[in-house]
């Protein structure tokens, strides 16, 4: 019962007006304070010219909005299953549980490999973050936070350190260590500092930096030796629920998904918001990009799966079936990009055909929600972590 | 029963779009042409109507949805934990029995959408029922239950116990069958409400979520912008998709298969020692990899080093060079960007330099101007010619050459080994060093992987 209170309700005196009343976060000019709800509607009518109200604005946004789809629809001439018609048609798939991993009490939250392809961390509710070695099933290290819900764990590319947070509003860093004298809590070092819940976090190509998402709506580029924020995204209206960063050459931007049903692409370099799509009916919990760079995958509580190409700038498939009602947890790709695994609510993995748009191969064996799915670096297998508390290795 | 209350706020009926689906699903299954078979179920001297089968059920989702009967039972069962369909002669246990079983529709006034959360109030009364109508019926967590909220609205038990008392005055009046059923319903909607010690908690959910404003100023703004992007004709993007997956097939695991096996399926982590990142011969897939795009082959070390001896020859290795320097610029602490800026600057850049990269004069007067305010992206511009020049000359005569044709040629495809067919012979799963272990390597680890165990950088 107690997990459901925490909400982050601010009560106290508005930044603006001082009154004493329920606050919520705003941003100006990247300096953020906190407003009652009716400051932040004149604050919305500020910077408007004479004849704009917030009504003339929502419709402006709305016209626009429209002319937008107009414009993405003009190019799209053909469907990717018409397109995918000629592509050979997958075998079965037999795919079983090779290794299951006990250890965690509570929920698995979230989990990352390792870049030598067999290790993985992991995180769960009761504050727990494990670091295994799956292919022999051996705790290596386990630190306990000091918070519940870690809900976002992520691996350095170096595979010397581990990053994670939740209810904590932070993302701490800790260096992973074999020396039974140091105690690996003494060593952590706490990097980003959210206003609200941290819900998923990755390393850039390095052990340096850090790039978080929260519940506060934003996402940020973190400096990990000295904490020091390096460039914030703000644009979505609700939290921020997953991110992954994009294999391009460049290098140079990510995807995030969000409660407000968007996903949006980010110039890590700027700050600003290059891309946006809103076709999802309910929240976005997991974003992965296509291997090539070229396209990104999202998972939502809608219950369907969508496929998002960047250069056409719209949505070109969507993976649903009937029978699947349960919200999609978590997805990403396989090594080709021709298989996409999906984890749900109700406890199932779907594996669907990416061209085709059709449903290859159900899994059950988790007793309770898929909350997080990864594939290995290398695409031999991927891991799944639930809510019954152990994280399985499929293959 | 007492009134429900309004839905809380927070995450209301719309945050659960799955109750919906369920609901439409239920009322679909009592549709009386479509739905599923219908019939009077006898419980010794009572009869119930509208009564169904568990395998009716499975059959009817399986035919509806077109599924396999493995995943109609499971939808059936999630159906089942939801409250939406309970068992007759068992209401404890909420399972899907694919046989004979009987079970019955929910009524809505009891469905998770329409009574969520359940009031403790009411669970007092329920439980007070079961306790006054027979002494003795409440189990075990049942009774600590009692007993919690007997402390808990102590000051209203007198209401708990007379409300418990006129609903089974009520409830005496009813017909046997009518009983039978209600208390049935009730019986349901507390074990998803209120589930016992060790079964799921179907109505869990995660921390709240929320929402703030988003700023409609910012989302003119992108519309604007957006509205003057240049997009792609679907089907050039799509055909790149094709392209794409026909070209990786072979090389994904999960598809294809891979040779000599797959580690997690014969327990023989042979694939991973013939990958390692530093091996002496590296097998035909990889090499073949490194053909499919420029990131590729940097992204590997060994054909990062095999393109750096490729570029000596050429005299061109300052290029990749420089360009790694960038790399650990951009990805480098903040606290040593100006150091890296300088040493990057008197390697490359500088009139004279050691290693001197050939930039066009353009992009080299504007590097040279923002170098008087060195931040972690000072370089980008002159990392990024670099790239293309690398990318568009040296890279596809670096595939044309004698040297990548010999590698192509040299490696080898491995032997497939097959599972061994004896469960009793376990084998041992090697484990191996953990990255952690290994000394910090000496050269820029920018966008290259840990050594994994083979040999340190």
């Amino acid at each position: 019962m107690c997990d459901q209170t925490f909400l982050v309700n601010v009560f106290g005196s508005c930044d603006k007006c001082f009154k004493q009343r329920a606050l919520r976060p705003v941003f100006k000019k990247s300096q953020q304070l906190s407003y009652c709800s009716t400051c932040t509607e004149i604050m919305a009518t500020e910077g408007l010219h004479e004849n704009e109200t917030l009504a003339s604005l929502k419709s402006e946004a709305e016209s626009l909005k429209g002319k937008l789809e107009e414009e993405r629809a003009k190019l799209h001439d053909v469907e990717l299953h018409q397109v995918a018609e000629r592509v050979e048609a997958l075998g079965q798939f037999v795919m079983k549980t090779r290794r299951t991993l006990k250890g965690h009490g509570n929920k698995v939250l979230c989990m990352d490999w390792c870049k030598d392809k067999r290790r993985i961390v992991s995180s769960s509710q009761d504050g727990k973050v494990i670091v295994w070695d799956s292919f022999t099933t051996n705790k290596e290290h386990a630190v306990t936070m000091p918070c519940t819900w870690v809900m976002a764990c992520a691996y350095a590319p170096s595979g010397c350190a581990i990053a994670c947070g939740g209810l904590d509003n932070k993302c701490s860093v800790y260096p992973l260590t074999f020396d039974k004298n140091e105690n690996m809590a003494a060593k952590k070092k706490s990097v980003a500092m959210h206003t609200n819940y941290l819900s998923a976090c990755s390393f850039t190509n390095s052990d340096m930096q850090i790039l978080t998402a929260s519940g506060d709506g934003t996402c940020a580029l973190w400096d990990v030796e000295s904490g020091q924020l390096l460039q914030s995204f703000h644009g979505h209206g609700a939290d921020v629920l997953c991110l992954d960063l994009a294999p391009s050459e460049t290098g140079n931007t990510f995807v995030s998904g969000g409660c407000d049903k968007k996903a949006m692409v980010w110039d890590m370099r700027s700050g600003q918001c290059v891309q946006a799509f809103e076709t999802h009916e309910s929240d976005i919990n997991s974003v992965r990009y296509y291997p090539s760079g070229d396209a990104f995958a999202s998972g939502s509580d809608d219950a369907t799966c969508r496929l998002y190409d960047l250069r056409a700038d719209r949505e070109v498939a969507i993976y649903s079936k009937e029978s699947i009602i349960f919200g999609a947890s978590s997805v990403d790709f396989s090594l080709s990009g021709r298989l996409l695994f999906a984890g749900y609510n109700d406890y199932t993995i779907n594996v669907w055909d990416v061209l085709k748009g059709s449903r290859v191969s159900i899994l059950f064996g988790h007793e309770n929600r898929v909350s997080t799915l990864r594939v290995s670096p290398d695409g031999t297998a991927f891991c799944s972590g639930s809510w019954d508390h152990t994280l399985r290795v499929w293959a | 029963m007492a009134a429900g209350p309004a839905p809380p706020p927070g995450r209301p009926r719309a945050q659960m779009p799955h109750l919906r689906k369920m609901e439409r699903v239920v009322v679909s299954m009592q549709d009386p042409d479509q739905g599923v078979k219908m019939r009077s179920q006898r419980l010794l001297v009572t009869v119930i109507p509208h009564a169904v089968t568990g395998s009716d059920v499975v059959q009817w989702l399986a035919q509806k949805f077109c599924v396999s009967e493995e995943e109609a039972l499971h939808l059936g069962t999630v159906l089942v934990q939801h409250g939406y369909i309970y068992p007759l002669r068992d209401p404890r246990s909420l399972m899907l029995r694919p046989d004979e079983t009987p079970y019955r529709f929910q009524t809505p006034y009891f469905w998770t959408s329409t009574l969520w959360p359940a009031a403790e109030l009411d669970y007092a009364i329920y439980l007070a029922k079961k306790n006054i109508r027979k002494r003795g019926t409440l189990v075990d967590y049942e009774k600590d239950c009692y007993d919690r909220l007997h402390k808990k609205i102590n000051h209203a038990w007198d209401l708990v116990l007379m409300q418990a008392r006129e609903q089974l005055r009520a409830a005496k009046q009813r017909r046997k069958g009518d009983r039978l059923v209600i208390a049935c319903q009730e019986q349901t909607y507390w074990l998803v409400n209120r589930p016992p010690p060790g079964a799921p908690n179907v109505l869990e959910q995660g921390p709240g979520r929320g929402s703030c404003a988003a700023s409609r100023v910012l989302m003119i703004e992108y519309f604007r912008k957006a509205l003057g992007r240049t997009r792609v004709k679907s089907s050039v993007c799509l055909e790149a998709y094709l392209s794409f997956c026909g070209q990786r097939g072979p090389h994904d695991p999960l598809v294809s298969g891979c040779l000599p096996s797959n580690p997690w399926i014969s327990d023989n982590d042979a694939y991973w020692v013939m990958n390692a990142p530093t091996v002496a011969a590296p097998t035909k897939l990889r090499v073949e990899r490194w053909g499919f795009s420029f990131r590729e082959l940097l992204e590997d070390p060994m054909g990062r080093a095999h393109f750096m001896d490729f570029l000596g020859k050429e005299f061109s290795g300052e290029n990749l060079s420089f360009w790694e320097a960038c790399e650990e610029l951009r990805y480098g602490t903040q606290a040593q960007v100006p150091t890296l800026v300088d040493a990057v600057y008197e390697q490359f850049l500088a009139p004279g330099a050691a290693r001197w990269v050939n930039i066009d004069s353009r992009t080299m007067e504007q590097t040279l101007e923002r170098l008087r305010q060195p931040h972690r992206y000072v370089l980008d511009d002159a990392q990024l010619h670099i790239y293309m020049l690398m990318k568009k000359d040296s890279y596809p005569r670096f595939l044309k050459s004698d040297m990548y044709k010999g590698l192509l040629a040299e490696a080898g495809i491995p032997l497939e080994t097959k599972r061994r067919v004896f469960p009793f012979t376990w084998r041992p799963r090697h484990s191996s060093p953990s990255p952690a272990l290994l000394p910090t390597p000496v050269e820029p680890t920018a966008a290259c992987g840990p050594g994994g165990g083979d040999g340190v950088a």
